[in-house]
């Protein structure tokens, strides 16, 4: 077992954990954290994407060891309580999402996007969501949500 | 009664979902964020052969192992290891062989059980998984549909003697009608295997209620009430004893209609423990122990005068029903069936299917179960007539569809299509597409020797909706009805509760549902709960598959709505102290004809139904109101789908660059809400055509069952759709509905292959396998040039 302090969602937590548990399950099984979802195992689908000290980052593809000192923010920490980010409140006016489950991942994909690239094309968007897959919205919905978070975002910041 | 509600305040407006705050806040209840004290988990051992005997099976290792709660195999299970149930005996000769939770004896497809762990952490169960010791001797693996059903071959169940599950027939005009034909086209349409590849991996948790014999079951299913039946009855647990609840769901497109084999498995060891069972898939488990999708063999043929008037049409399947049968497993074909001559006038049609066993993972129903197979081969051997006759292909559709005016419509098959317009939704999709300058361009390209050519692909579908009336499924054999059942109440504070039947996974019934109430009771949409997806809550219902939820459960709602109206009315006249013929109902409120002053809100009317201090003699106390409905006919929604596909004939690839569908589902409730089941359905048909396919070896091993080899498409990987409506209200069910969930599946599939073809025919080419991958695609202009 090896301890680790991870700041998870502005929570700051010491726990001992086996070396092969990956994060997502870190996160998850030991601290409750299950708004991150679990939707394969080869790290094709995206759906346990967190931010990684900003960065967006498959869950699945990392051990919690790695993630030792590390500030993580998941999709139950983007926004305090019942506020919402620019790209929740785009997604839910664009109807970016049907079942929900790759949501989760797909919005931490998005936040990264734009921070990356605030004003993206449809292009840019598709490459850019390349590793979450959604089942349910053939993505038309996503792209536009991903379009009006931008102008969200860039109304916000004016 | 003159009642008034502004419809336009719910009904028909895309108001945003209810659903989305907490899915978009990770505040959702998936069945796998469901952790309960003393939980043991389980995890399957299972084939890595697609045939073979077990000839030792050990679990006495795992026991030994850390964390280990237990170990069974069939002998260990005994009498707890029930079988997966079918309930679609097609014909009364079908072989059924008996499913096993946990194979016997056999494994019969890679994925098959063969024993469980039971550990106090998943990771534990998993472990030890590997200290269970099992001898298997391999059998020749049956995987090849038309070698199944060869004298020379193996047999899946060789207690049956046979590997043919069944034949159907239907029809028989064919061969003297096709006398009178001049034309006379026949192709062999390989519709391929899919994997529904919902994103939630499917998860179970039963936990046992004390000493009684209580179980509450929570699944990742889309058919909860039909799940408690079928668990009852296979299991023994008494059917009032056990609750089933689909929490929040991830998807499901049909492959969470089932009675699994793990929630047999979880329900039996729930039991036997007395303590909580849980099981979550991998997604590579889900990929070859979730059912499969499609599967068939379709040799077509059809006949046409040379003007191009129908004479017939003769289908002969050999349709894929895997190692076993499952829920609806040998039905599916035949929910196509009687789709296959679209909506075209034709003089004969012929029908047969041979469902055929193989050493592969089950099929049963995925988007659209049967419906895409059948549209697929109506629409792609309409474009070879086309071809054939030297005719544009929607002139040959336009001259033999069901016109406007003659509807309704009894077809060759024997079903009565409702409503259409195909000329209005074609007019409007041929403006949108372009098409006359697309044609222009793709000459020019073809003219000017261009290495990417341009193709223009065409599907005039229509599929049959709202499964079903139960007298229908009746004659079909099917042993359940097609009904659907919604409770209203009024509580005490004026809130609003809809108990639905339905069980939504994604489809936004918890708003949608909210709007149908809403336009009838006058409340406001938010103080609207749609209670669905548990059978303590919501005890009655047939579930969500079929494009059935609101052509058939909206019906209920709106019923029960109105008579929780009439019931309220005779409250509300006595509080008023008039008579209930005097009163207006106006959003929400009854008011007394010429003085509206005099006015009883429904929800003071709720309060006093709640006290009863003060109700009219023979008025039982409470406000709520039920309806069982039982849907009058199937709906029919069609459209015209238009796909501009460039291919590069150097490289095989083949590009969508502009897809266009207008679409006809009747009066619709939230207009978002469609589109977006339009979006999400073309992925998936698109998928089928350019991307998907499940694929064996010849030893039955899987070649590609995970998410990194089987392409589910991504967002690069499909451009932006333009979609419009037209609306001809359906006349078999009063809101007009039609169905919208399996549209975009059923009509793009045909209409990317048709845009194909269509760009390659000049090079020769008359059909492209699915999936069309560049290497297909370049391997079949290869072939047609002669293999230059």
């Amino acid at each position: 077992m090896h301890d680790i302090t991870v700041t998870v969602d502005g929570t700051t937590y010491h726990k001992s954990v086996e070396p092969r548990t990956l994060l997502v399950h870190f996160l998850r099984s030991d601290l409750g954290r299950v708004g991150t979802v679990v939707g394969c195992d080869t790290s094709n689908c995206g759906a346990c994407t967190v931010l990684v000290n900003g960065r967006s980052v498959k869950s699945c593809s990392m051990l919690a060891v790695q993630a030792d000192g590390a500030t993580i923010t998941t999709i139950q920490g983007v926004s305090d309580g019942n506020e919402w980010h620019p790209v929740q409140s785009a997604f839910k006016e664009c109807h970016g999402l049907q079942c929900g489950y790759c949501t989760p991942g797909m919005v931490m994909s998005s936040i990264d996007l734009l921070n990356e690239n605030p004003a993206p094309s449809e292009e840019e968007i598709r490459e850019g969501l390349e590793g979450n897959l959604c089942r349910c919205t053939g993505y038309h919905n996503i792209v536009k949500s991903v379009k009006r978070a931008a102008e969200l975002m860039e109304e916000g910041s004016k | 009664m003159t009642d008034v509600v502004d419809v336009s305040t719910a009904l028909g407006r895309p108001i945003k979902r209810k659903e989305d705050a907490r899915l978009l806040h990770g505040q959702t209840n998936w069945t796998d964020n469901i952790q309960l004290p003393g939980t043991v988990h389980m995890a399957i051992l299972r084939s890595p052969f697609a045939h073979a005997t077990i000839t030792s099976l050990d679990v006495s290792g795992a026991l030994a192992m850390p964390n280990v709660v237990a170990a069974y195999g069939p002998e260990e299970l005994g009498d707890l290891n029930g079988s997966v149930p079918c309930v679609w005996p097609v014909t009364d000769d079908m072989v059924a062989p008996d499913f096993p939770a946990l194979a016997k004896g056999k494994v019969r497809h890679v994925g098959d059980c063969v024993a469980v762990v039971l550990a106090t952490d998943n990771q534990s169960a998993v472990d030890a998984l590997e200290a269970i010791v099992v001898d298997y001797e391999p059998l020749d693996a049956v995987v090849n549909m038309e070698k199944a059903i060869s004298p020379d071959t193996a047999y899946v169940h060789d207690d049956k003697g046979t590997n043919t599950c069944y034949v159907y027939n239907l029809g028989g005009g064919y061969d003297e009608k096709v006398k009178e034909a001049d034309v006379v086209v026949k192709r062999r349409f390989i519709n391929q295997r899919l994997i529904p590849a919902f994103m939630e991996p499917r998860s179970v948790v039963a936990a046992p209620m004390g000493m009684s014999e209580e179980i509450t079951l929570w699944s990742s299913t889309q058919v909860p009430h039909i799940l408690r039946l079928l668990l009852a009855l296979v299991t023994g647990v008494p059917e009032n004893n056990l609750r089933v609840i689909a929490p929040d769901v991830g998807g499901g497109f049909g492959g969470k209609l089932q009675c699994y084999r793990e929630e047999i498995l979880v329900t039996q060891l729930a039991r036997k423990l007395g303590r909580p069972v849980k099981w979550t898939e991998t997604r590579s488990e889900d990929m070859v122990a979730t059912h499969h999708g499609r599967d068939q063999i379709q040799d077509i043929e059809i006949a046409a005068k040379s003007d191009g008037t129908l004479v017939g049409l003769k289908v002969d399947l050999i349709a894929n029903m895997g190692a076993y049968l499952q829920i609806i497993t040998p039905g599916v074909p035949l929910l196509g069936m009687f789709m296959y001559p679209g909506i075209y006038k034709m003089g004969a049609y012929d029908f047969k299917c041979t469902g055929v066993f193989t050493n592969t993972t089950p099929t049963d129903a995925y988007r659209g179960a049967g419906r895409p197979e059948s549209t697929y081969a109506i629409e792609r051997i309409m474009d070879e007539l086309a071809a054939e006759l030297g005719m544009e292909p929607m002139e040959l559709r336009k001259n033999n569809w069901i016109k406007h005016e003659e509807f309704p419509y009894t077809t060759i098959a024997g079903l009565t299509y409702d409503t259409g317009n195909y000329e209005l939704a074609t007019a409007r999709a041929l403006e949108l597409f372009d098409y006359d300058a697309l044609r222009a361009e793709q000459k020019q390209r073809r003219e000017s020797g261009d290495p990417v050519q341009l193709g223009i692909g065409i599907s005039t579908f229509t599929e049959m909706c709202g499964l079903a009336p139960s007298r229908t499924l009746g004659a079909l054999k099917y042993v359940a009805g097609g009904w659907e059942h919604c409770t209203v109440r009024v509580l005490p504070t004026g809130k609003v509760e809809v108990i639905t039947g339905t069980s939504p996974h994604g489809q936004g019934h918890e708003t949608a549902w909210s709007q149908i109430a809403s336009s009838i009771l006058g409340v406001p949409v938010e103080d609207i709960e749609v209670v669905h997806s548990d059978t303590g809550r919501a005890p009655y219902g047939m579930d969500t598959y079929g494009s059935r939820s609101l052509a058939v459960g909206g019906q209920a709602i709106k019923a029960a709505s109105e008579r929780l109206v009439e019931k309220a009315r005779i409250i509300a006249a006595h509080q008023l102290e008039c008579s209930a013929s005097d009163l207006d109902y106006v959003n929400g409120v009854f008011q007394v004809k010429g003085d509206p002053e005099k006015a009883q809100p429904l929800g003071a009317v709720a309060f006093e139904a709640f006290t009863a201090h003060n109700l009219p003699d023979g008025v039982e106390p409470t406000l709520s109101a039920e309806a069982t409905i039982d849907p009058e006919d199937f709906s029919y929604p069609h459209g015209t789908h238009l796909a501009a596909m460039e291919v590069d004939t150097q490289t095989g690839k083949a590009t969508l660059r502009k897809y266009v569908c207008v679409d006809d589902v009747g009066i619709q409730v939230n207009p978002m809400i469609v589109e977006g089941q339009v979006h999400g359905g073309l992925a998936q048909g698109i998928g089928q055509a350019l991307y998907e396919g499940a694929f064996y070896d010849e030893d039955g091993q899987p070649l590609n069952a995970n998410l990194s080899t089987y392409l589910v498409p991504g967002a690069p990987d499909l451009p932006s759709f333009t979609t419009d409506t037209t609306c001809t209200p359906s006349s078999t069910n009063p809101l007009g509905t039609k169905g919208v969930g399996e549209a975009g599946a059923i009509a793009s599939t045909p209409a990317i292959i048709n845009g194909i073809v269509d760009a390659l025919r000049p090079m020769g080419v008359t059909d492209v396998p699915m999936p069309a991958t560049p290497m297909t695609v370049w391997k079949t202009i290869q072939a047609a040039q002669g293999g230059k």
